[in-house]
């Protein structure tokens, strides 16, 4: 017996995608051998690792924790739609590049997007909020240092440049909440 | 790592959501989608890792995500009435919840990362009955209660006779539990919160929520305490005869005979993260250290005239 597909339609980094696909297909999985977008990295598959986070209406989701045709019709930004139209990095983006909030990167695609919604929500963390914001995202290099000057760090350029925090117009609406 | 395929269906209103759920009548087979027991998904932070590593493989999953008339959140002087699809994150937010049952917001402090927060349920947590988790201790604590529906009509099964077992709930097949209700804080009544777990986020070792309410004379006039991680269900203890006429304002003393109370009566289990024994002590040592915060909380309430 064949297994039943179903329709997926969903806004992703702004664009209108459609795929089918059986139920069982995970949102990691859609995103990234459906819709060929492998910026979303999958770790654990079981929500530990935080590696395949991804904003659902401007929320941060575990991606490998929803399944594809429940994300139908709503939005969803991924790493590769934190950069502005032309590239230029999210300035989420431009702390971990200053601050070495990375080394192999795997884990990173997880918390820009974290950390993304973490300062639209928290523009002024504390260190504890910081903390609480990332405790959820594992990484096996940094030790989590250069990660949490990261968050201060993009805090800080967000500050000095309020219009740049978010991922780019029409995202992370409030649609969701 | 990948789930097992299963029939899918998607109501969009309650009745349609239970007619899904409604056990296949024999000879009905494809009408209902893949026949077989239904099992309800809502924010799938616990379904979706089982279902992943193979340990679950329902034949036929209603996803209520899209029941609009289940993403409730009512509070009103008697209690918190929380419907099947609201997000943790939703109620931990709710000034208006916490005004009136502060212990659900400290829970849910502890209940895994803010970013799984998201999409788990409250009331999803509780129908999964795991007994190491936050919620389920909650619930039965404050003597709280869960909403039943089926295509047959509704009950209410209170949180005593709820949870039958480590992931057991006293729901049947073919219905779905569309609210949890937890009452509202008796005044002169502090809560606390506490657990211990190996990581921040983990499921606790053994986590002890606890109520203590004060007399007019600031003495302890009931104390009571839910553990998590230390039987097969949530386990409440009254703990007022070991902590009778403590004087709060003192700070209640050391709790030792609370403590104790509490370590002859949970029955743990030892497992790769602690002992039998060490999550034993973790009970009384945990046990003072709610007590004690309990009691500050009562007080700082009972000055503020609630």
């Amino acid at each position: 017996m064949t297994e039943e597909t179903f329709e997926i339609e969903l806004t992703v980094n702004g664009v209108r995608r459609t795929a089918r696909a059986p139920a069982r297909r995970l949102l990691s999985d859609l995103l990234r051998h459906g819709l060929g977008l492998t910026g979303t990295h999958v770790g654990c598959e079981h929500g530990v690792c935080g590696c395949c986070t991804v904003l659902l209406d401007g929320e941060p989701v575990r991606s490998c924790l929803m399944f594809a045709v429940t994300a139908s019709g709503h939005e969803v930004t991924t790493v590769e739609g934190l950069a502005a139209p032309d590239g230029e990095m999210s300035p989420v983006q431009r702390a971990f590049q200053e601050c070495h909030g990375l080394q192999c990167g795997f884990c990173t695609p997880g918390f820009l997007c974290t950390v993304t919604a973490l300062l639209r929500d928290t523009p002024r963390p504390t260190d504890d909020e910081i903390l609480e914001g990332i405790s959820g995202n594992l990484c096996r290099c940094t030790g989590y240092q250069n990660i949490r000057r990261s968050v201060r760090r993009a805090s800080e350029l967000i500050a000095a440049d309020p219009a740049s925090g978010g991922p780019p117009a029409g995202e992370a609406g409030e649609g969701g909440r | 790592m990948k789930p097992p395929p299963f029939a899918y269906r998607a109501p969009r209103t309650l009745p349609e959501a239970l007619a899904a759920l409604a056990p296949a009548a024999p000879g009905t087979g494809s009408d209902t989608g893949g026949g077989g027991v239904g099992k309800v998904l809502a924010g799938g932070q616990s379904l979706i890792p089982l279902l992943n590593m193979r340990l679950a493989a329902p034949e036929r999953l209603v996803d209520i995500n899209r029941v609009a008339e289940l993403d409730t959140l009512e509070v009103t002087g008697a209690g918190v009435r929380v419907g099947a699809l609201a997000r943790h994150a939703r109620v931990g937010r709710s000034a208006e919840a916490a005004a009136v049952q502060p212990l659900l917001r400290r829970a849910l402090a502890h209940v895994a990362h803010p970013v799984v927060r998201n999409r788990g349920t409250v009331v999803g947590s509780l129908a999964h009955a795991d007994p190491s988790a936050e919620l389920p201790a909650v619930l039965a604590l404050l003597d709280g209660s869960v909403e039943a529906a089926s295509a047959a009509g509704r009950r209410t099964i209170p949180a005593g006779g709820f949870f039958l077992g480590p992931l057991e709930p006293a729901l049947l097949p073919g219905e779905l539990a569309v609210s949890a209700f937890f009452p509202a804080l008796p005044p002169r009544t502090g809560t606390a919160f506490v657990e211990i777990a190996r990581r921040h986020g983990d499921y606790a070792l053994v986590g002890v929520a606890a109520t203590v309410t004060l007399d007019a004379g600031l003495r302890v006039a009931a104390a009571r305490a839910g553990y998590l991680s230390v039987a097969g269900v949530p386990l409440v203890l009254d703990l007022t005869a070991a902590c009778a006429g403590a004087d709060a304002v003192s700070g209640g003393g050391d709790w030792e005979d609370a403590a104790a109370y509490a370590r002859e009566r949970v029955d743990p289990e030892s497992d790769i993260h602690a002992s039998a024994d060490y999550r034993r002590h973790l009970a009384g040592v945990l046990t003072g250290r709610a007590l004690r915060a309990a009691t500050a909380d009562a007080i700082d309430r009972a000055g503020e005239g609630r």
